[in-house]
This record gives C-alpha cells, structure tokens and sequence, in this order.
C-alpha cells in the first residue's frame, strides 16, 4: 500500500527542462490518470516515479519515506508498458512469474500465484506459449499478469491499451477497472484517450508542457474546468470557445447578440465563452441565441454532431442526442444552455460564477 | 507498375539464373582449390584447365598432415583465431551495450577515434607495431599475434555489437528492472540469451578475420613453431616451384574450421529472436 508524494518535482535533459514545480498527492489505493497532449511528460513522470529516469529536483516520497534514489527494484511498483516488453525468450507462464524468480520465492508459491494471475486473465491455455505465438491483445493480458503477480503496492500503466482495437481496449478497461476494485491498490495510469480518463480516474490530472493544469475528479474537470486548456481538453467533442465583450445585462458575442450570462465580480476581465456542444441546441429561428447554416452535419447513430456556420462568429459545433433530422445547408437557429457556460478571462483561466 | 511486379515464369527464370550466376561465380575458386587438391602432380599441367581431373587422389593430403609441418601451423593458427575471436567479442559486447544503453561524456569522441583507426591502411603501422613488440620482448609468439590482431578487430566488432543491441528494446531490460532486478542481472537474464545471434556473428566474423590474415603473421613470426597457417602456405613456395598440389590440399584443409565454427553457430544467427518482445 503506498501514499504517493511529489514535492516541486522538476526534470531536465542537460540543459532543456521538461518539467518543473510538480506538486502531487496520490491517496493510497487511489486511482490516478495522467492525461496530457503528446510531449507534455506523461511518461517522463512516470518512469520518474518507477525509478527508471533521475529526479532532477524535488522530493519524491512513498508513505513519507524519500524515494529519490532508490532503484526500481526496490520501489515495489509494477509497470505496464506500453509497448508491453515481454521477455521474447521465456513463455508467458515465465515471463509472469519472473519477477518471482529474480526474488527467489518457492517453486509451489510461484506457480500457484502464476496460475492464479492465468486464470484471472483468461490466459490459462496460452502459459507454455512464446510471446511471439500470442495475439496483441493476449500479449497485453500477459504484460498485466506479470504485473499482478507480484501484488506491488503501486501499479504504473503507461498507456497499456494504446495498441489495442477499439472492442479489445473497451474490455480491458473494464478489466483493469476490475482489477482495481479487487486489489485497491494505489495505480498511476498514463493515457491520451479520455474516455479511459473519465471512466477509470478517481482523479485525473491534465498536464500540459511539463506542467500541472488542474487535478480533480472527472466531474470537476468536466463541470469546472481550471482553464481553457482543461476545457477543451476534456470533454469530445470538443468544446466551442467563442470571443465576446461585456455588454448590457450580461455578454455580447462578437457578431453584437446579446446574452444574459451573469458575470462575476472582475467582469471587465472575461473576455472568452465556452460552451459545449451539447450544451447547444437547435431550435426555431425565433427562439435562438444565434442564428446560422447547419455547413455539416455528422449522423453517429446516438448522436448527430452539427457543424454550424455563425456569421460574424465562424464555426460552432452543436451535439443533438439521437438521430437528428437536418440535412447540410439548411438554416439553423442555436440556443445556448446559460447556466452551463464557461467565462474565460485573457489568460486563459475560468472565471468562477 | 504493378504488371512489373507481378512474376511472371520469364522473371522467375531470370532470378533464378541470377542467383546461380552469383552462386557459381562465388564458389568456382572454392571448387578450383579443391580440384586442384585432388589432381596427380603429374596431371596438374597437361589436364590444367579441364574441369575435372581424369585420375583422382589424396596423396596430396597425406603428404600434408604426414610429411609437413601443417598440423602444428593449424594448431597455431587456431589458437590464435579462438582467443582473439573471444578476447574481441567479450570487449566488443561489453562496449558495445555501453554505446547502445548509457550516454556519458566523451562518447563521441571515443566512437570517432574507434572509426578513425579503421581508416589507416594497415601497411602505415608496421613498422611502430613490430617495434612494440619486439621491445616487449613478444616476436615469435602467438601471444602477440592475439593482441595485434584483438586490437584491430575491437572497432569494428564493437560496432557490431552496438547494432545488435540497439536493435533489442531499452523497455526489456526496464522492464528487468522494474521485476526486481539490478542491471546487471537484467543484462544477464534478459538481453545477454538475446544477443546470442550478434555474438556468434561477431566470433565469426573475427575468427574468419584473424585465421586468413597474412601481414603482421609474417612480420611478427619468424620462427617455425609459432607460423600460423597463412604463413605456412608460403613454405610449400620454394625457391625453384611451388607445390600446388600440396598448398590446395592444405587450403582445403583450412577451410575445415571455418565451416565448422559457422555451421556451429549458424543456429544463432538465425534472425527473429526478439519477435513478440514488443508490439508490431
Ligand atoms: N532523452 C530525452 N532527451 C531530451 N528530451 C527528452 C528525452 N526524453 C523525452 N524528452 C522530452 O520530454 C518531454 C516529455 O516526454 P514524454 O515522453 O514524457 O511525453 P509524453 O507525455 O509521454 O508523450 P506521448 O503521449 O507522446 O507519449 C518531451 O517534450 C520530450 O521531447
Ligand atoms: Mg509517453
């Protein structure tokens, strides 16, 4: 079991940093996703946390004991990877008990542990294969075992299913979500796919260029995004940002309607307006806030995005549930949901209501 | 395009043409050497061009392992072949993984250095190699012969090795690692059963290269117990003939340890052993 810390942790190769002033608490048994644009160091934070790359700065502590320094093996975490590294020379039943192997445990406990982790795992009649006799998702099934079998107190994922297909990736989320409820130990899961995000995280944190945005639930980063960049990065599709000014009772958007959006105290400041797709909807012409062509209109079965034409404010993604009947070049009027709007000010971050 | 692609039995014929062109063209001095081995002194001038002799013998094979002094040139020679292919291959493996895993300061200098040593013609050393030797008090001996010889192979060797490692993924051993082992044993347990195939092409590829070399054989031995084979050939060259017979019967003998070592080691040369280590 394990309560994770990092204090202003900071990362730099040679001369460039990649990263600075990370400040995090993980909760033992806590669920942890990483999500973050590609570069942004998801993985760099990870392998620091496994031990596989130096802290350059900070202070890294597992139940308030320092870890900076100490090797892999001796942090008790098991990592997933992404490319799943299995041992190409040793079959899956060895491949999942190595870790036993290298520690010395008894023949019957490393089998029956093996056997168990196999049985978890639908892998029972694959344990005398060779790695390379076993399909993408079977390798990604035996990469988890060998992480399993051990019962570390943490578990690493950097991006396990990103080379899945689509049905596969969907039952091994609900696999290690399982996985998670079984064990409770603490995981750190690094991901680019939100839906993975929102559906395992206990909290999420968004990162950004080798900085922290914002840490939260999936609802809070979803209902109360930090910034804009959390904003438009949770949430598909993703969410409109329209330009706008204080105006008479409320905002005026750019093309001069007028909405009655409350603004908080520094209003002079909000200078930005989100809102989400389905947080839009088409209506008739009199009852609309804005008012446009329908430029493209996207039929997904359970939902139908609208791609509409604003004059004198451009594109405007609206998300209607179900099939929704319009036809491209029609003329469409918007209404905006005013209670589920976002205030952004010229920097970029969320003007709390 | 495509039509060109498609094989046609005209293209397959010609490919296999091709290659039994290539094939001929590369084993035609191989099968000279032996049937010259093979030919009666007597019939070597009359039948010289025919393309098999109309007497066979192995006389000529039984002078060389009874009446010479081959088989102590052919022990030599292999000594020499085995300990520096060995002595290379352990520093080249050890270099090698260094390049391939770990950045540290002077890396590219000392991988320029190793690259510039490969650019002189050997002929340019000579005379510094045996003046070494000979004030280490080392001419005439088969020790001298393994460290010249280790000294030159090690670049390229390395280099080798370098590419064999890289080609294994840095996760396997982080992987090691993280399952509770030091480097070390991740490099014995994980990438060293790995890396087999690049370390038997490596002892090949040395061993080939110090059994066939003549030059610093010749400067540095002068005495009979010590000659290596390739320096031995040179005594079936007498002042007034050379005795074909005999020197083909010996090369073909020498060609003996060659096809051996590689048919030993072919089996780990054989490709694909890091499949299914990674995705794709
Ligand atoms: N060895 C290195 N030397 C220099 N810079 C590096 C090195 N490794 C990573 N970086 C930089 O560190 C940053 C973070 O990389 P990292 O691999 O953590 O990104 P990531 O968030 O995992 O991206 P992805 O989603 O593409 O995997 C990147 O900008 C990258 O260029
Ligand atoms: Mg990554």
């Amino acid at each position: 079991m394990a309560r994770i810390q990092l204090n202003n942790i900071a990362k730099s190769y040679g001369s460039v940093e990649v990263m600075r002033d990370i400040n995090l608490t993980i909760e033992d048994g806590e669920f942890i996703v990483l999500v973050g644009p590609s570069g942004c160091g998801k993985s760099t934070l990870l392998r620091m946390i496994a031990g596989l790359e130096p802290i350059s700065g900070g202070d890294f502590t597992v139940d308030g004991k320092r870890m900076n320094e100490v090797p892999p093996r001796d942090r008790d975490m098991a990592m997933v990877f992404q490319s799943y590294a299995l041992y190409p020379h040793m079959d899956v039943a060895r491949n999942m008990g190595f870790s036993l192997e290298i520690r010395k445990a008894p023949n019957e406990e490393r089998t029956s542990k093996v056997a168990l982790a196999a049985q978890t795992l639908g892998l029972t009649k694959l344990t005398e294969r060779l790695p390379k006799q076993l399909s993408g998702g079977q390798r990604q099934r035996v990469a988890m075992g060998r992480a399993i079998v051990r019962d570390p107190s943490a578990f690493l994922f950097d991006e396990p299913l990103s080379n899945l297909d689509a049905a596969l990736r969907v039952e091994m989320r609900l696999e290690i979500a399982r996985l998670h409820q079984r064990l409770k130990a603490t995981m750190i899961y690094v991901t680019h796919d939100q839906v993975e995000a929102l559906t395992l995280a206990d909290r999420i944190v968004v990162l950004n260029a080798g900085d922290i945005q914002q840490v939260g639930t999936p609802l809070e980063l979803y209902d109360r995004p930090a910034n804009k960049f959390v904003a438009q990065f949770i949430g598909s599709p993703t969410m409109n940002i329209l330009e706008i000014e204080p105006g008479e009772g409320g905002i005026r958007l750019k093309n001069g309607a007028a909405l009655s959006v409350g603004l908080p105290d520094g209003q002079k400041r909000a200078s930005e307006l989100g809102v989400r797709p389905e947080h839009l909807n088409i209506v008739a012409p009199d009852a609309a806030h804005l008012s446009g062509t329908a430029e493209l209109v996207e039929h997904l079965g359970s939902d139908t995005n609208i791609h509409a034409h604003v004059p004198g404010i451009g594109q405007v993604l609206v998300r209607e549930h179900g099939h929704f009947p319009l036809k491209t070049g029609e003329p469409v009027g918007i209404a905006v949901d005013l209670a589920k709007t976002h205030l952004f000010d010229p920097d970029g971050r969320r003007l709390a209501a | 395009m495509s039509a060109l692609r498609r094989s046609t039995p005209l293209a397959v014929t010609g490919k296999y043409l091709a290659l039994a062109f290539y094939v001929g063209f590369a084993l035609f001095p191989l099968y000279w050497l032996a049937k010259i081995a093979i030919t009666p002194d007597k019939l070597i001038y009359t039948e010289g061009t025919a393309l098999f002799p109309s007497k066979v013998t192995f006389e000529n094979f039984e002078t060389v392992l009874v009446a010479t002094d081959f088989l102590a040139y052919f022990k030599n020679s292999l000594i020499v072949s085995l300990g520096t292919a060995a002595i290379t291959t352990c520093f080249a493996a050890a270099a090698g993984y260094a390049f391939s895993r770990f950045d540290f300061r002077g890396k590219r200098l000392v991988i320029a250095l190793m690259l510039i040593t490969q650019m002189f013609p050997l002929l340019m050393i000579i005379a510094p190699i045996y003046k070494i030797v000979a004030a280490i008090g080392l001419l005439n001996s088969l020790t001298s012969l393994i460290i010249v010889y280790t000294a030159f192979n090690i670049p390229f060797a390395t280099f080798l090795m370098q590419s064999f490692f890289d080609g294994i993924p840095k996760d396997l051993e982080e992987a090691g690692m993280i399952d509770g082992c030091t480097r070390f044993e991740a490099l014995r347990k994980i990438i060293m059963p790995l890396t087999l195939p690049g370390l038997g092409a490596t002892l090949g590829f040395v061993f080939t290269a110090a059994w066939s070399e003549l030059l610093f054989a010749l400067m540095l031995i002068n005495s009979n117990d010590t000659m290596t084979f390739p320096v031995g050939l040179l005594t079936f060259v007498s002042k007034f003939s050379v005795d074909w017979g005999q020197m083909m019967a010996a090369g073909v003998l020498a060609l003996v340890p060659s096809c051996l070592f590689f048919i030993f080691i072919q089996r780990y040369l054989v490709q694909g052993l890091t499949s299914g280590a990674v995705k794709g």
